[in-house]
C-alpha cells in the first residue's frame, strides 16, 4: 500500500498520476482461511481490518457478490450521530463515533468525516417531550445532545421555516454537534485498501452459494460460485440479503428485508449547512461535498429483494421537504434509487454468536446502520476472534427475542425509520 | 408502485392497501404449553425469502377485507392473489411448515 501523503501526491503528479497503485489487489480465493467474512460492504470490510489491525487474524478473507460499495455502503445518505435513548444503543453507536473521529488518520484514506451537526426537529408536543428525554438521557451516558428553541433552530440552520403556515410546525430540535456525514464510497475504500494492505483477501463477484457443515454441525467453508472456500470462522455482514445466507446455515432470524429510498438533487452552491432529520414527517436532508442535497425517504410497507421502491414513498418525503425548507421547491432531483435494509422487531442490531459453532452474524442494522460501520466493525472482530461478544455488543443477542430482553428503540419515537 | 387484484374488487393501486406482513403464521392451538422458542418463532422469525413470499394485504381504502398475495420478492411481480382461507395456489415456506408440525398451528 501507497500511503497517501502531500509528499507522494507530489510526486505521482510529476508522473501525471499515471503510476499510482492499484488500492487493493483482486486475488484469486485460497483453498483455506481462518476466518471468511460473507459481506463487502462497510460493516464486512471494517470486521475484516479489525480482525487484521488489532485481534491479528489476517488470514482473511471478504467474499462480495458484487463489487466493494455497491450494496448499502453506497446508497445510504451518510449519516452520523449516536444520540440513541438507551444505554446499550448509546454504547455502541458511541463507540463509532469515537472511531470516525480518528477513521481517516488511521486508515491513511480521507473519509470527508464532517461534524457539521445534525438536527431533529420536533413538530408536536409528543416530539418534544420525547427528545427532551433522549437529550438528558444522552448526556447522562456522556453523548452531547442539546436541546434548541425554534428560534435556535433558525440560528443554526437559516433555510428552515420556522414560524411559518406549516401543518406541522417546527417547535425545537435535539442537536447533537459531533454528528454530521462522511463520504461513504471512501468508507467502504478506505476500509477495503487498509485491510488488504494487511493481509486480508478481497474477493469481489464471489457470491455464496452454500454453507457446507462438519457432522458436529460446526461450519467447514462456503460453496461459492469462484469454488468451495474452507474457513474456520464465518462472519455474516449480508444486510439485506442476511435471511437468505444464513438460511444456508439453517438458521432463521428474526428478520425482515425492506426497500429503503435515498435521492440527491442537483448539485447547487453550499446551501445547507448541516444534517437536518424530522421523523414526524420523516424528512432526512443533508448537502454534499458536490453540491447535491441528499435525501433520505421512507421504506417501502412490504418486503422486498428488488432494490428499487415506489414513488409515492419519495414523493411523500419531498413534500415534506418543501414545507421544511421551501427555497427547494425549485430543485430538480437528479437520480433516485433503493438498497434493501433487514429490519428486527426492536429496529436494533443482531451481533452475535449463533447457534451453529463458528458462524456469526452481524445484522439487523435496518435503516441506520451506516453510522456505526466502525464501531460495529470493531466489535463484531473480537466476536469473532474471541469467540466471545464485546461486552458493548454482548446484549445485542439472537436470543434477546426469546428472553425478552428487547432494545426497543422502535418505541424510542426518535431513532430514525 | 404495486398493482394489486384484490380479489373482491380488482385490480387497484397500492395506495388503496395496506400491507399485513407474512401469511399463513396461525395462532398456536395451546398457547399455555409453548415454551419461550415456540413463542419467539411464533412471534418474531420471519422467512423473509428472496423469491416467492405468501404475505396478507388489507383493501384499507375499498372493501376493507384482507386476503392473501404471493409475490417474487425478487422482482415484486405477483404472483397470485386469494381469500383468506383459500389454498395457496404455490407451496408456502417449507420452514413454516416445520414449525407448524411441531407446535400444532395450523396454516
Amino acid at each position: 500500500m501507497r500511503r497517501f501523503s502531500a509528499i507522494s501526491l507530489f510526486r505521482e503528479a510529476l508522473g501525471g498520476h499515471e503510476t499510482w497503485p492499484r488500492q487493493w489487489r483482486s486475488p484469486e480465493p485460497k483453498p483455506a482461511y481462518d476466518v471468511v467474512i460473507v459481506g463487502g460492504g462497510g460493516h464486512g470490510l471494517a470486521t475484516a481490518f479489525y480482525l487484521a489491525e488489532r485481534y491479528g487474524l489476517t488470514n482473511v478473507a471478504v467474499v462480495e457478490k458484487g463489487w466493494i460499495g455497491g450494496g448499502n455502503t453506497g446508497r445510504n445518505t451518510t449519516i452520523i450521530r449516536s444520540n440513541y435513548l438507551f444505554d446499550e444503543s448509546a454504547r455502541l453507536y458511541e463507540h463509532a463515533l469515537k472511531l470516525w473521529e480518528g477513521l481517516s488518520q488511521q486508515l491513511n484514506y480521507n473519509v470527508m468525516y464532517s461534524p457539521r451537526g445534525v438536527l431533529m426537529l420536533a413538530h408536536n408536543i409528543h416530539d418534544v417531550q420525547s427528545f427532551k428525554r433522549h437529550v438528558h438521557a444522552n448526556r447522562l451516558n456522556g453523548i452531547d445532545n442539546e436541546w434548541l428553541s425554534p428560534q435556535e433552530c433558525k440560528e443554526f440552520c437559516p433555510p428552515l421555516n420556522v414560524g411559518g403556515a406549516m401543518r406541522y410546525p417546527i417547535l425545537g430540535g435535539a442537536l447533537q454537534r459531533r454528528g454530521g456525514t462522511a463520504r461513504h464510497d471512501a468508507v467502504a475504500w478506505g476500509y477495503a485498501r487498509a485491510a488488504d494492505a494487511r493481509g486480508v483477501d478481497i474477493l469481489e463477484n464471489c457470491e455464496v452459494l452454500g454453507i457446507r457443515r462438519a457432522a458436529s454441525g460446526r461450519v467447514e467453508g462456503i460453496e461459492t460460485s469462484r469454488g468451495f472456500i474452507r474457513a474456520g470462522k464465518i462472519g455474516v455482514v449480508a444486510a439485506g440479503n442476511t435471511s437468505v445466507v444464513m438460511n444456508m446455515a439453517g438458521v432463521r432470524l428474526p428478520l425482515e428485508s425492506f426497500p429503503l429510498q435515498a435521492l440527491v438533487s442537483e448539485p447547487v452552491k453550499p446551501a445547507f449547512p448541516c444534517v437536518v432529520m424530522s421523523n414526524t414527517i420523516h424528512a432526512y436532508i443533508s448537502q454534499s461535498d458536490k453540491g447535491e442535497m441528499v435525501i433520505g425517504a421512507g421504506t417501502d410497507a412490504y418486503t422486498s429483494y428488488s432494490q428499487r421502491g415506489a414513488l409515492h414513498i419519495a414523493t411523500h418525503t419531498l413534500d415534506a421537504i418543501c414545507e421544511l425548507v421551501p427555497m427547494f421547491r425549485r430543485l430538480r432531483m437528479l437520480r433516485n434509487w433503493g438498497g434493501i435494509v433487514d429490519v428486527t422487531p426492536d429496529r436494533s442490531p443482531i451481533v452475535a454468536k449463533t447457534p451453529v459453532p463458528g458462524l456469526y452474524v452481524n445484522c439487523g442494522w435496518g435503516t441506520g446502520g451506516f453510522k456505526a460501520t466502525p464501531g460495529s466493525g470493531d466489535v463484531f472482530a473480537w466476536t469473532i476472534a474471541k469467540d466471545d461478544p464485546h461486552p458493548i455488543n454482548a446484549p445485542f443477542t439472537i436470543e434477546r427475542f426469546r428472553d425478552g430482553v428487547m432494545i426497543d428503540e422502535a418505541a424510542a419515537a426518535a431513532v430514525a425509520h | 408502485m404495486l398493482l394489486i387484484k384484490c380479489p373482491f374488487c380488482g385490480p387497484r393501486p397500492e395506495l388503496e392497501f395496506s400491507y399485513g406482513g407474512q401469511a399463513h403464521i396461525a395462532r398456536p392451538k395451546d398457547p399455555a404449553s409453548l415454551d419461550d422458542e415456540s413463542w419467539a418463532e411464533y412471534l418474531y422469525i420471519r422467512s423473509n425469502p428472496k423469491g416467492l413470499h405468501a404475505e396478507r394485504w388489507r383493501h384499507i381504502h375499498g372493501c376493507a377485507r384482507f386476503f392473501n398475495v404471493q409475490r417474487n420478492t425478487a422482482s415484486d411481480a405477483i404472483v397470485a392473489t386469494y381469500k383468506i382461507g383459500e389454498e395457496p395456489p404455490k407451496p408456502v415456506d417449507p420452514g413454516l411448515e416445520e414449525w407448524s408440525s411441531r407446535s400444532g398451528a395450523a396454516l
